[in-house]
């Protein structure tokens, strides 16, 4: 039980994309959660360890460290990774409701019940505005908490019990910036996907929508999702 | 053996359960379990390495970190989500048991008329009504009970939520009192605040899970009352009110594809 199960629950979500919701599947598992576990979590395993401090202290190591790194890099990525991808369930269980309705009133309700049409559209996209949404309030996290997407390869500490200012080195400074301008770029990239997505899912079933709403008010039919 | 078991287990218990339910085992299983194996295992990694104290004498730091800490967050946590998930397996067996009960009679002769064979009556799906009911309603109480305990617990051993990041410590051998330094104390507190608010999501789950089923038992038996002050001849008219009661109002038997189980 690992990253294989956010793959595994994710791929089911693969058949009720549109075009691009599975470029953006592709995206997350190529270039974002396979380039996680192959890499970026060997490049952040040795940083508690790895961060020294000019002192003998004991103690001002791991309080500088803690002061400096509130939640490691590598967790937040994690974090992101796991929040960004769920809201692509909400549209799993809102189709397999529709079968399981299909199925309880023995016959057919939906054209099909993964079509995104009535409610399903407006589950999609609201999984689409919940998943840019994570993605900004993910960067705006990072920037807040590391003042930027650089990782300086010195920094200052004087917090008790360090006895005055002591110079404290990161390891892998330049690794981390990199690899953290990797993830930057990826959740860019999916941030465009999903409004490419929103704009054409909105601009295709404009007037198609706006029709079928005329035509529901004039013969009195209300369509239950 | 490892969490994926526990998922196989439970998976299995996904069938039968109401959609309150279902979302209940989704939330355990990704922002629980989940975030136990590919985050918080880590940061708890080398908590006793870099578990420092301020003084040369041997001993002290075990000493002191054994005081500190008589059960690590993580294990509290595993032994958690496994004691909160069980009481889902009395629901798979009593489910096994009326389908092995079920199979006994068809074999005797007496269930033709329902059943096709011996694979319809695997295949079909249980309701949550009579003596199941009484089994789930109190497999859901239990898991409240113990995420209850478990809460509490941790409250009690840790003082709190937050993990400060200084401790003073003067046991034996320690020969005064020392400063100790917990590793990444901030950290820690994050995610015990994440795994604790997750829990009490589960909680809410859980009793909102409860009250439905609740709802619904009041709601079948003040139809089933009113139906026969209404009409003399109402064990005709039952049959026929139970399946649009089954339509109308079960909205709890889904089975979701897709979804692991």
């Amino acid at each position: 039980m690992s990253w294989m199960f956010l793959r595994d629950l994710l791929s089911g979500v693969n058949k009720y994309s549109t075009g691009t919701g599975r470029l953006w599947l592709a995206v997350v598992f190529i270039f974002r959660l396979l380039v996680y576990i192959v890499a970026a979590e060997h490049v952040w395993k040795d940083e508690r360890r790895e961060f020294e401090c000019n002192v003998r202290q004991p103690g001002c190591e791991t309080v500088c460290f803690d002061h400096f790194f509130p939640i490691s890099q590598v967790r937040l990525w994690a974090l992101q990774l796991i929040m960004v991808s769920t809201p692509s369930l909400l549209v799993v269980l809102h189709v397999a409701y529709r079968e399981g309705r299909e199925k309880r009133h023995r016959k057919k309700l939906y054209v099909s019940p993964g079509m995104m049409d009535g409610g399903l559209w407006y589950t999609y996209i609201i999984s689409l505005i919940v998943k840019t949404g994570f993605e900004i309030g993910f960067l705006v996290l990072f920037y807040k908490l590391y003042d930027g997407f650089r990782v300086p390869y010195l920094l200052k500490c004087d917090l008790q019990p360090c006895p005055n200012t002591v110079d404290c080195f990161i390891s892998r400074p330049t690794e981390k910036t990199i690899f953290i301008l990797f993830l930057i770029i990826t959740s860019c990239l999916c941030m465009v996907l999903n409004f490419i997505e929103l704009s054409f899912l909105v601009l295709k079933s404009h007037p198609v929508r706006w029709l079928n709403l005329r035509e529901r008010l004039q013969s009195h039919e209300l369509i239950t999702h | 053996m490892d969490w994926g078991t526990l998922h196989a287990f439970i998976g299995g218990v996904n069938k039968h359960s109401t959609n309150i339910g279902k979302v209940w085992i989704t939330v355990i299983f990704i922002f629980r379990v989940m975030i136990l194996v590919v985050a918080a295992q880590e940061v708890w990694g080398d908590e006793q390495e870099d578990f420092v104290c301020n003084t040369l004498q041997p001993g002290c730091k075990n000493v002191c970190y054994d005081h500190f800490f008589p059960v690590s967050h993580i294990r509290l946590w595993a032994l958690q989500l496994i004691f909160v998930s069980t009481p889902a397996l009395l629901v798979a067996m009593h489910v096994a048991y009326y389908r092995h009960e079920t199979a006994r009679k068809f074999r005797r002769g007496e269930k033709r008329n329902e059943f096709k064979d011996l694979e319809d009556i695997k295949k079909q799906k249980v309701r949550i009504e009579g003596s199941l009911w009484w089994t789930y309603t109190s497999s859901i109480f239990f898991r409240i009970i113990f995420e209850a305990s478990f809460m509490y617990v941790f409250y009690f051993l840790y003082n709190g939520y937050h993990l400060p990041w200084v401790l003073k410590c003067g046991i034996e051998p320690c020969p005064n009192l020392v400063d100790c330094f917990i590793s990444r104390p901030t950290e820690k507190t994050v995610f015990t605040i994440f795994m604790i608010s997750a829990s009490v999501i589960c909680m809410l789950l859980n009793v909102a899970e409860l009250c439905y089923l609740l709802l619904k038992v009041c709601f079948r038996r003040s139809k089933r009352a009113q139906a026969q002050r209404n009409h003399p001849n109402y064990a005709l008219k039952e049959s026929k009110q139970n399946e649009m009661n089954e339509l109308i109002s079960d909205s709890g038997q889904n089975a979701i594809t897709g979804f692991p189980s």
